[in-house]
């Protein structure tokens, strides 16, 4: 391995290699991505796969839209061999109470003044979108056609090939246990092994951000909070969208292989970094997607993983440069929504770098660390 | 010989040959976490019941080392399918 580097990035999710790739395709020369363990085995390669633009503030609205633009369009500009699996089979939000009713409307509002067809759908109307639904205490429910999933594993693969093909050196099974901060724009990164000298350092740890930080003296107030999710056997089309129900707290779609993945938040789940499975998820998990959706008691499950969120105190992201060192950025604290905005989190820290525009220049001031001490908390109403 | 490899089925599940595999270890991807990924081999019904150990067996030939000192991926539950409902009756506090 080299001993020194322009630019070392931490962590090879979607998150890193994304940003890998965009460094590289401006013209920065001497980037090392470096790997604790294998290429999305971390949150990517565990998450649920969804891309949803339903969001409920502008921020989230353009990270998403302008994501979605650049899915459909990435596997021919990265040049991969395999197909992404892009599917824009809509996500389907319903409403059980007054007030999700109140919030949605006031979404959708904001939603289609950013160009979104969404759709405002009668517990009628919603069957035939999701025709095995249990319309039983639904009020109404939002649908859009371009909100969709897409295999993670393939999209950090696509990132990955294509920035190694433009000279971005990536490390597996090297996982960083120091960082020296000697000046501005000057550190030195530890892994087991190796030592690199280098002018940026990136923390695209996911779920071991916290962590990074900690090690360079930044302190990020993001923690780690394990998401169970299953999978079951592959079945004939039942349903499309990705339903989603706030409610219920649960996200379940029918993949395009036919296998239906779902997946809960428990909040009682303890803070750390367990990657383990439980029955109890299994069983709870189950039962209220089999209330929404019935035939699904049928289906039987052959799998379940979990994945860690790396959450952060109002569940949005962290990107940008820390604000006492100069070169240390972050783009981390996804908070479960990490995938489906990796495209434009990472033209933005390559803009930052790069000290170009940026595509949203309100980030700077409104997802940066520095907004935690001053009190101004980025409040997104539509999270689970 | 090649037409021979695409016809060797690895993984029943994700219909998966040995061409395919080895394939990927002439790339030099010998992680089975990376194989997986990428194939879906021992994701499926059987979990990688069938296709695990043959998959080992082809990252030890190629690296020449012995298939106990390469990564194994995680063993997930369960064991045999289990339909929902049943499990919807589960009334499971433990982890």
């Amino acid at each position: 391995m080299k001993n020194k580097a322009q630019v070392v990035i931490i962590g090879g999710g979607v998150i890193g290699c994304a940003i890998a790739y965009e460094l590289a395709r401006r013209n920065v020369k001497d980037i090392v991505l470096l790997e604790q363990n294998t290429l999305c085995s971390g949150a990517t390669g565990r998450c649920g796969a969804g891309v949803r633009q339903q969001w409920g503030t502008e921020m989230n609205l353009k990270l998403s839209i302008g994501s979605v633009k650049r899915f459909e369009t990435l596997q021919e500009e990265l040049g991969y061999e395999h197909d992404i699996e892009f599917e824009q089979s809509g996500y389907f939000m319903p409403a059980y109470t007054e007030k999700q009713v109140e919030q949605f409307k006031k979404n959708i509002e904001l939603q289609r003044k950013f160009g979104l067809k969404v759709e405002w759908l009668s517990p009628l109307e919603s069957l035939e979108i999701v025709p095995i639904l249990n319309t039983e205490g639904l009020r109404a429910a939002t649908f859009h056609q371009k909100d969709g999933h897409l295999n993670p594993f393939h999209v950090t693969f696509a990132y990955a090939q294509a920035a190694k093909r433009l000279g971005v050196n990536m490390y597996t099974h090297e996982e960083v246990v120091s960082i020296d901060v000697f000046s501005d724009q000057h550190f030195a990164v530890y892994t087991k092994q190796n030592k690199l000298d280098c002018n940026i350092v990136i923390n695209a740890a996911g779920g071991w951000s916290q962590l990074v930080g900690k090690m360079a003296g930044v302190e990020i107030p993001t923690y780690s909070e394990r998401h169970q999710i299953l999978i079951t056997e592959p079945y004939e089309p039942l349903f499309k969208p990705m339903v989603m129900s706030f409610y219920h707290n649960f996200y379940t779609q029918q993949e395009p292989n036919g296998a239906v993945i779902m997946g809960i938040g428990d909040p009682n789940e303890p803070k750390g970094q367990n990657m383990g499975h439980s029955l109890s998820f299994a069983a709870k998990c189950s039962r209220l997607v089999c209330q929404v959706l019935p035939p699904l008691k049928n289906t039987r499950m052959i799998r379940q993983w979990s994945g860690l969120y790396n959450m952060s105190p109002d569940k949005t992201p962290i990107i940008g440069e820390a604000p006492n060192i100069k070169g240390f950025y972050m783009a981390c604290g996804f908070s479960g929504h990490g995938f489906m905005i990796a495209p434009m989190t990472s033209v933005l820290i390559a803009q930052m770098i790069c000290n170009e525009e940026l595509a949203i220049p309100e980030v700077l001031t409104k997802l940066d660390l520095g907004r935690f001490e001053r009190g101004e908390l980025f409040m997104e109403p539509s999270v689970v | 010989m090649s037409d021979k490899l695409e016809e060797i089925i690895v993984c029943r599940c994700a219909d998966v040959s040995l061409k395919e595999i080895r394939d990927l270890l002439d790339q030099g991807i010998t992680d089975l976490d990376d194989i997986k990924r990428l194939t879906r081999a021992g994701m499926g019904q059987c979990q990688g019941k069938t296709c695990r150990n043959l998959i080992l067996a082809e990252i030890s030939k190629k690296k020449g080392i012995p298939i106990q000192n390469i990564q194994d991926s995680r063993y997930r539950p369960p064991a045999i399918a289990l339909p929902l409902g049943l499990l919807s009756e589960e009334e499971a506090d433990e982890e």
